[in-house]
């Protein structure tokens, strides 16, 4: 019998068309839009005179731009208001579903996507936003696209693609104490680099990605992208399955048997082979904290910032005296010896409600330390709506913390909510570039957890030695 | 779609790894909302000192790299965002052609979309052109897809691999949504099945 991984069966089952001599014809079964990489996309299609082929499969909201202060005053980025503008007559002219800024509903798109049930599992799911492959934490294949191919998607509703390499990511064991999802994959990229995953498709598979909830799989699968790979995702278990149930667009009553049924066929075959393989114990992974200019610069938070001198080839040497120039760090400075300056608990890697509720585990009752501006903003209206009824506003906000409206935020800055030049940052979104969350801004990488942890002691500190 | 059969051009080397693509084109110019405008921001935290005046040491700002339209980086060139913003911008500014050893590959999905060459050749070979480069002033490569050849000034080749459709689409010029619609029959059975 032939043995499949789940990706040749996601792939083999919406495959249009597939020739030896052509480029092959994927069918995508959702599409998710947002203002930033879009406005190009719909233009392109007015000019060419074409439509949108599947506006029932297309989905858009509004989140890398909006302010997350008080909604009911005016945008006073005219420019950010504009391209919200433009998103909202493109969704009316082509009759695309919209969670605008005043919806209940919105949010940033990898987080509400899963949250309505859009995502589901053997599903093919694109968006103009790299961070797409979180949606593979449902067993969905999900990858970002660039804006000719969002044209394309809305024109076609297919993408033109080659088939990428499989790469099994194996972690088996229990996570100690204080570890988390977002460990788990700042310390793959830091043993694979941000490159080791360039082309492929990784499935996450092991005891340890089992016991994960879905949205702690949708932090491991968010960063899948920052080691290069195209997608990641995690097959469907009955976690899935509880997950999708009730969801607003999952399938209901016999439908969702049925679905069910269908997503069982989904993982991998038993001898099916990958491309390639890794295997991480989970027992040996310890809190993360990233301390250069992208994410596979990182280390264990007992660990200290590298001396370039150490690095193995002239490249990494220079690269590393460029991201310790651009951090401001001294070789050797223990990891929590580092004080910050600024907080962002928020971002599609850690905006969920578990995230949330862990931050404000370590944050109640504390105070954030004198001197340090420390927020957080929850991936969606609804995750608010949620925190708040569980009183985790009160919690933070006693605490010191500013509690904001939903978005992408500090995770990018291209709303208000930006570093100063200088300032350092805890921040529990996914990238660490150079000026990413503001020019001359310094960010590190970490945990809600640690984020929370460091807010209220100022400087990086052990999670797993902090009281609670 | 612009199409690309043979450059010859003047060679820039910008000496650094893992060159991302908030770097390339940082966020703050991703709120137009038109597809032109975004070479004069090229590599923008580089390229401008804090008054907005041109940073002198940044090498694309050196008189003797003006011009120049073959960008030649270090591995993993064009990894992060998704924003297609990138290439337009490199695009805008005027280069035909990147050579570096490694590229991320929604990026490198991307140039081919808007006519521009991701070129990967060995980590050696990209390291001796690098240093051409900065030793030759003027120094200019001459790119043949058709050929599938980086051709140095003493005729020395240096042959690349590209996709046969990719290749097929930078030849022509081809419009791929146009490509795709040819095929609605099939999508449409597709969606019926
Ligand atoms: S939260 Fe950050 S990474 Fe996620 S979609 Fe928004 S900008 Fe991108």
């Amino acid at each position: 019998m032939k043995t499949q991984t789940m990706y040749e069966k996601i792939w083999e089952a919406h495959l249009v068309r597939a020739s030896a001599d052509e480029v092959p014809i994927l069918y995508i079964d959702t599409h998710l839009v947002h203002e930033v990489t879009s406005p190009q996309a719909f233009e392109g299609l007015r000019l060419n005179n074409r439509k949108v082929r599947r506006p029932d499969l297309t989905f858009a909201t509004m989140d890398h731009n909006v302010p997350t202060t008080d909604r009911s005053l005016p945008i006073t980025d005219l420019i950010a208001a504009k391209q919200m503008e433009t998103l909202a007559e493109n969704c009316a002219e082509f009759d695309i579903p919209l969670y605008d800024i005043d919806s209940p509903e919105q949010g940033i798109v990898h987080v509400i996507g899963p949250e309505l049930g859009i995502t589901q599992p053997g599903k093919t799911l694109v968006c103009g936003d790299s961070h797409t492959s979180t949606h593979g934490a449902l067993g969905a294949l999900a990858f970002g696209i660039g804006t000719s191919e969002i044209e394309h998607v809305l024109a076609t509703q297919c993408l033109l693609q080659q088939k990428s390499d499989t790469f099994e990511i194996r972690i088996d064991g229990t996570l100690p104490y204080g570890v988390t999802a977002k460990d788990i994959i700042l310390s793959i990229i830091g043993h694979i680099g941000i490159d080791g995953g360039n082309g492929a498709v990784v499935e996450y598979t092991g005891s340890a990605i089992r016991a994960l909830s879905i949205e702690e799989r949708m932090t491991v699968c968010n960063m899948s992208i920052e080691a290069g790979a195209r997608a990641g995702m995690i097959a469907p278990d009955d976690t899935t399955y509880e997950y999708m149930a009730g969801k607003r667009f999952a399938p209901k009553g016999e439908e969702f048997d049925a679905a069910v049924e269908h997503w069982k066929e989904l993982p991998t075959d038993e001898g099916a082979t990958y491309d390639r393989t890794l295997q991480l114990n989970a027992a040996d992974i310890a809190p993360q904290v990233t301390w250069g200019t992208n994410p596979g610069m990182v280390t264990d938070v007992t660990g200290r910032v590298p001396d370039p001198a150490d690095m193995a080839t002239a490249d990494e040497k220079t690269a590393t005296e460029h991201a310790l120039a651009y951090m401001d760090l001294k070789p050797g400075t223990p990891i929590t010896d580092i004080p910050i300056d600024r907080v962002f608990i928020g971002s599609c890697t850690n905006s969920r409600i578990s995230d949330l509720r862990a931050a404000a585990e370590v944050a109640k009752g504390r105070k954030v330390a004198e001197n340090i501006n420390a927020m957080v903003v929850p991936g969606s209206q609804a995750v608010k709506r949620q925190a708040e009824a569980e009183g985790l506003d009160q919690i933070f906000r006693d605490a010191g913390f500013e509690w904001r409206e939903a978005g992408c935020s500090m995770c990018l800055g291209m709303n208000p909510d930006t570093l100063m030049p200088g300032q350092r940052c805890a921040s529990t979104s996914n990238r660490n570039f150079e000026g990413r969350q503001g020019k001359g801004g310094r960010t590190h990488l970490v945990s809600p957890q640690m984020a929370a942890a460091t807010a209220v002691t100022g400087h990086f500190i052990d999670i797993r030695e902090f009281s609670s | 779609m612009e199409a690309f059969k043979e450059h010859v051009g003047l060679v820039v080397p910008l000496d650094r790894i893992n060159v991302d693509t908030d770097q390339i084109i940082p966020k703050q110019f991703l709120k137009r909302i038109e597809r032109t405008g975004f070479g004069e921001f090229l590599f923008n935290d580089w390229r401008y000192l804090e008054n907005g005046e041109p940073n002198p040491e940044f090498v694309l700002n050196l008189p003797r790299y003006a011009n120049a339209s073959i960008l030649i980086a270090g591995v993993n060139f064009g990894c992060g965002s998704s924003r297609e913003h990138a290439p337009w911008a490199l695009q805008q500014y005027g280069f035909k052609a990147i050579l570096a050893p490694s590229f991320a590959d929604i990026f490198r999905n991307n140039c081919y979309k808007n006519g521009i060459l991701p070129i990967a050749l060995p980590a050696d070979v990209i390291t001796s052109l690098s240093q051409e480069a900065q030793d030759t002033e003027g120094y200019q490569l001459m790119i043949d897809l058709e050929q599938q050849s980086v051709i140095c000034p003493d005729g020395t080749a240096h042959n690349f691999e590209i996709g046969d459709f990719e290749k097929y689409c930078l030849l022509n010029g081809l419009d791929e949504i146009g490509w795709t619609l040819q095929f609605e029959t099939d999508i449409a059975a597709f969606e019926n099945r």
